[in-house]
């Protein structure tokens, strides 16, 4: 019943799409500057069926409809309810569901919401938005569809894979998506503005509050990605430059880029093409993440079920919007004299592009180079971490110092009469590092510029705070944004080089001793849960120079359906440091493998990451103030 | 005659130019000296030149009843059916790591038959196997 009714809603939103594209064709040739109610009315309807469409799924998995072969293989009866509503969109079928569902809601609102500027340039928005859509609709319809049967029904399901039965992990892809795919509705605009010649500053206006919001849910899902990675895949780091994770930081650097370039155009009326390449190219690469995460052609730890007829599916999808685009790119290119001083803000921001298409350059070669390795020599290959490592940090140092400086310098044409305070920021921001380096004791070279770069901002930053608190002239977003990634770097820094780690191999009843540590394995319990059955270990941590105890239990689970081991870390986390231990079996023994952790400032990097994002969000409610 | 206008934007641009140059050679340069190169017990046993001081990749079975546990280290054997090789790991084994299942690890071979492994790699669910794997038992099979 469900998936009938959820076919017809498919079926009436590919026509919905199909009427709106025509609708708006049509209205475009008639003259005067207002869209008619029927295409608002079609959109409303059409965003209102897609929710129904969605709540159809998502009430398939609450009742455990197994008819549908979706619910099947993700859900199982004895799930939570909570993991029965997230497993509608954890796998990859529903996850295309949300896909189309952020589509619609963003074309909806981009239409309703930006009724001052011209009706040919939001109609194309329109009609570009709803090609999308129709093309997302007919993969779902045609390879992925979440409502196709299974006959006989079956009387239980395959359950959820139970890594995946997790808070952080049930609210990581909407956000995420809403990033990714949020960028869609300004290639649209792009395309739309490029096809009106739409130019310059308002094309910026309409499309700026868009950007930032994709930008903020972006670094939202990164960071829900990176907490979840961090205390369920117990390898203590949280990232690891994982092709998957990649896959979500090449349109964050495009967006950041966008964002920055944005602020040219309004202000200066300069960059119009450079900021639609960024728009074009935001979307065509939060496209080829889903389909590289999808298709299974890259090799990564976070495994989807994948099948080669999507991959091709999205191949051409992506084909085609890339050449559609580039097409109208070319075709509509005109070289627009512009005159940008070497020493104005102008320069600053070009700069930050730059930086930001280095490091989407280096991931995005990392990321594909194994695919092309394996292509061609048959090698197999894969780019671990110390590539990205060695490439970009020594970048990142100097792209602070810029980050630092930039947003001082004035527009057009700007003069140095600072430099005697930024000299003097340079000075503390040294003070500062060597007396963290004498507090911890051990550093690199690279740990050393790190701190100072990153010093560097947060003390400009904080200085440039105090400033606009004396003039009450707030730029407030720009300031908690710039100063909370200045932190980022800071605390990531600390924490990649005042980690501690030990690796021992215990029985029940052992005691060991390291550094200033001492590690006691006390027991081990068995217990049954609702869905899984768990192993816990009762271990106690001494911290021999505070005299201080700590007790840890990390878990080894067994979970039924389907069968899986799954190992949960144990953290105990305070202001200044993390303790993270995990505990796993060794075939065939008496001995479990216990690794100890100590990182510091593991709080604070999540803390420093929230505030960047909301930054983002103060942004946007001061663009719609001064609207 | 060049204007001056024209003669700074040459010059701008021709700074952009070498910098993007150094730039890729700068990525394509490192990315030379940190790929890792996946290999099976066979491709070891009949590669000519070994190099030991390179980081790389051994994937295939756990053998069957060939985990040791000591206080330190683990030892176990990665067999690809045709040959084997030793393997000395100390830290966390992952998820599933049991005999008679696939498995990745990460280190520098000794010799071509002894490798210590520093990172054996995660995997979520019991049934998947990393794509070079599946190619091996493919070969084999």
């Amino acid at each position: 019943m469900l998936s009938n009714l959820g076919n017809i809603l498919l079926f009436i939103n590919v026509f919905l799409s199909v009427l709106i594209i025509y609708f708006a064709s049509q209205n475009i040739k008639t003259s005067g500057n207002s869209i008619s109610e029927t295409i608002y009315q079609t959109t409303l309807l059409q965003t209102t069926l897609i929710f129904g469409c969605f709540f159809t799924l998502v009430a398939a998995f609450i009742t455990s409809d197994f008819s549908l072969i979706n619910v099947f293989e993700n859900s199982h009866t004895s799930k939570p309810l909570l993991y029965k509503i997230s497993g509608s969109w954890g796998n990859h079928e529903g996850s295309l569901m949300l896909w189309v569902i952020i589509l619609t809601i963003f074309s909806f609102f981009f239409l309703i919401n930006n009724k001052t500027h011209p009706k040919n340039y939001r109609l194309f928005t329109l009609i570009f938005q709803n090609i999308i859509i129709l093309g997302f609709l007919s993969f779902i319809l045609f390879n992925s569809n979440p409502f196709t049967l299974i006959s006989p029904a079956p009387k239980e399901g395959l359950g959820l894979n139970p890594i995946l039965q997790d808070p952080a992990l049930a609210i990581h892809p909407p956000l995420l998506y809403i990033g990714f795919v949020g960028s869609s509705i300004y290639f649209s605009a792009a395309m739309a503005s490029l096809i009106t010649n739409y130019s310059e500053k308002f094309f910026a206006k309409s499309i700026k509050n868009w950007v930032l919001i994709s930008w903020v849910f972006q670094t939202l899902g990164i960071l829900v990605g990176s907490i979840w990675a961090y205390y369920e895949l117990g390898w203590g780091g949280f990232w690891f430059w994982d092709p998957v994770e990649n896959a979500s930081l090449l349109p964050w650097f495009a967006m950041t880029a966008l964002f920055h370039s944005l602020i040219v155009l309004e202000k200066r009326n300069v960059l119009y093409f450079w900021v639609i390449i960024l728009c074009l190219l935001t979307f065509v690469l939060s496209v080829t993440g889903t389909f590289l995460v999808r298709s299974g052609i890259l090799n990564s730890v976070h495994t989807f079920a994948n099948d080669p007829n999507r991959g091709i599916y999205m191949l051409s999808f992506l084909c085609l919007m890339i050449f559609s685009s580039l097409f109208l790119l070319f075709k509509k290119y005109r070289k627009n004299n512009y005159n940008i001083n070497f020493n104005s803000k102008e320069t600053y921001v070009l700069i930050n592009n730059w930086f930001m298409l280095f490091y989407l350059l280096t991931v995005l070669i990392g990321t594909l180079y194994p695919i092309f390795t394996d292509a061609l020599t048959e090698n197999k290959i894969s780019v671990g971490p110390p590539f990205y490592n060695t490439v970009i940090i020594p970048v990142v140092v100097i792209f602070l110092f810029f980050m630092a400086i930039g947003p001082n310098v004035k527009w057009i044409k700007n003069k140095f009469d600072n430099l005697i305070s930024l000299i003097i920021i340079f000075i503390l921001a040294l003070i500062i590092n060597f007396i963290i380096v004498y507090f911890f004791k051990s550093f690199t070279i690279l740990s050393n510029l790190i701190i100072i770069s990153s010093l560097f901002l947060i003390i400009s930053s904080l200085i440039d705070l105090k400033k606009s608190l004396e003039k009450s002239k707030f730029d407030l977003a720009r300031i908690i944004s710039h100063l909370s990634f200045g932190f980022l770097i800071l605390f990531i820094g600390l924490n990649h080089n005042f980690s501690l780690e030990e690796d021992f191999n215990m029985k029940v009843g052992d005691t060991k001793s390291f550094n200033n540590y001492e590690i006691k394995f006390k027991k081990l319990e068995v217990k049954n849960f609702k869905n899984y059955k768990s192993l816990i270990g009762d271990l106690e941590i001494k911290d021999k120079k505070m005299s201080q105890i700590k007790t840890l239990n990390p878990e080894i689970r067994i979970y039924e359906s389907p069968s899986t081991l799954t190992y949960e870390a144990a953290i105990k986390t305070n202001i200044i440091k993390d303790y993270y231990l995990t505990m796993s079996n060794i075939d065939r023994s008496d001995f479990y493998n216990i690794k100890f952790q100590k990182k510091p400032m593991m709080f604070w990097i999540w803390v420093s990451c929230m505030v960047l994002a909301i930054g983002g969000f103060l942004r946007v409610f001061q663009n719609a103030k001064s609207n | 005659m060049l204007t001056k206008k024209v003669k700074k934007r040459a010059s701008f641009l021709s700074a952009l130019l070498c910098l993007s140059v150094i730039a890729i050679f700068i990525i394509l340069k490192s990315l030379s000296s940190n790929i890792l190169y996946f290999k099976s017990p066979t491709d070891i046993k009949n590669v000519q030149d070994l190099n030991l001081s390179k980081k790389i990749r051994v994937g295939g079975m756990v053998k069957k009843n060939s985990i040791t546990v000591k206080n330190e280290e683990i030892i176990f054997i990665i067999t690809d059916f045709k040959n084997d090789l030793k393997v000395s790991y100390s830290g966390t084994v992952p998820n599933l790591f049991s005999e008679e299942k696939g498995v990745v690890a990460e280190g520098k071979l000794q010799d071509k038959k002894f490798f210590i492994a520093d990172r054996i790699l995660a995997k979520h669910d019991e049934n998947y196997m990393p794509p070079e794997l599946k190619d091996i038992m493919k070969n084999v099979k």
